[in-house]
């Protein structure tokens, strides 16, 4: 998606705000990884809150630059669509995070919680305050409408329990962008034996997601 | 229904709770009245698990509806919504627009809008009522009427696309 005039639109901006070197080009492929990984996982993923920080700044840079341009020039018309389909990806991208904070708020919540000091959290400090909020106003509500008008024994839900958990056995979609060996792929049914499997660079699997969770956060596998 | 444009009106439930509760009875020494106790509490966590799941689906559906018509809802569908779930309502709202505020650090992003990949900066739009005036972002002022035909930037006209005022015209 992104091309050169993307680049040199975005490179005065590079000297003086990024520390960690990373071309423009490779952080719209960062946020492209991201966000197809959040697609297609069925349970939330890191968070990635540099990227998306970054490419917002772009975008604002970019918008900036394009301000200056006059009217009617058929460069700008060019960037103005690159702006767009960037801009697109990232609300896709957070949109699909929050769809699924919402859906399954009560686990990701209670993750937050048992995580220890030095790991880094699934969610970002905004998500975070939606998730606790939405927590709250949804248990208000139950409260207000229904269950405080029932017996006192049966006053609380447990939402652990009401809310589905994310299910990591769906299958995926992957691609293999390093070379993985031994993979161990549990059985599904009573009557299979687990096997382990190799996975080529750039080869591509059907697989269930609880086999390669560890490899998608580590960035090893693609989902597509 | 997964994509709810609409709720249904919302019915008030009432909770009967007649019997007598079951530790008292079991305190008693009453142990010939155990099993019909256990078979009540069953049959009220049942009931109790249909309306918790009636309520919630609602709930998802209201959201739905945030996505869909953006903050403010047509009077026809406030209608079907009780008090508690307005308030419910407002306070995603109010989520929500935290949360796109706080985007990225900066002046936050809409994450509302550009919910289809764009295909072309400019589409053609008709009016299907009345707008008033709408200006675009480079200060021209155009007038939205019934049945006229505009060629407009996208992502000024999806909010109203969405919210039924133009219609996207594909040729």
């Amino acid at each position: 998606m992104s091309d050169a005039t993307f680049e040199d639109e975005c490179d005065v901006n590079q000297d003086d705000s990024q520390e960690d070197v990373m071309t423009p080009a490779e952080l719209i492929a960062k946020l492209e990884e991201a966000w197809l990984n959040e697609k297609f996982s069925p349970e939330l993923l890191e968070n990635k809150a540099e990227v998306v920080e970054c490419v917002m700044e772009q975008l604002t840079h970019m918008d900036a630059n394009l301000q200056r341009v006059k009217k009617g020039d058929m460069k700008a018309s060019i960037h103005r669509m690159e702006i767009d389909r960037i801009r697109f990806v990232l609300s896709s991208y957070l949109r699909s995070r929050l769809q699924k904070i919402e859906k399954f708020f009560p686990h990701v919540l209670e993750k937050e919680k048992c995580r220890q000091a030095g790991e880094p959290s699934l969610l970002s400090p905004e998500e975070f305050a939606f998730a606790k909020e939405y927590y709250s106003n949804t248990e208000a509500y139950l409260k207000a409408v229904a269950l405080k008008r029932m017996p006192p024994n049966l006053q609380t839900v447990d939402m652990l329990k009401a809310v589905p958990e994310p299910c990591l056995d769906s299958f995926v979609f992957l691609r293999a962008k390093e070379s993985q060996e031994n993979i161990l792929v549990e059985p599904e049914t009573d009557d299979q034996r687990e096997y382990v499997v190799d996975l080529e660079e750039g080869s591509q699997h059907l697989m269930r997601y609880r086999t390669v969770a560890p490899l998608v956060s580590t960035g090893a596998v693609q989902l597509i | 229904m997964k994509h709810a444009s609409t709720v249904f009106p919302f019915h008030r439930v009432i909770w009967l709770n007649c019997l007598p509760s079951p530790r008292n009875e079991a305190k008693a020494g009453r142990t010939e009245l155990i099993p019909s106790i256990k078979l009540r509490h069953c049959c009220l966590l049942r009931n109790q698990r249909c309306v918790v799941a009636y309520l919630y689906d609602r709930l998802l559906r209201i959201r739905a509806l945030r996505w869909e018509y953006g903050s403010v809802l047509p009077a026809n569908i406030r209608f079907h919504m009780c008090a508690e779930e307005l308030q419910w309502f407002n306070q995603y709202k109010k989520s929500l627009a935290n949360f796109m505020r706080s985007v990225g650090g900066g002046d936050g992003l809409d994450i509302t809008q550009d919910m289809k990949p764009p295909k072309s900066l400019y589409i053609e739009v008709r009016c299907l009522k009345d707008h008033g005036e709408f200006e675009i972002d480079d200060g021209t002022v155009i007038l939205l009427k019934k049945n006229s035909q505009h060629f407009l930037p996208r992502w000024k006209c999806e909010q109203l696309i969405r919210q039924g005022v133009l219609e996207h015209v594909l040729s």
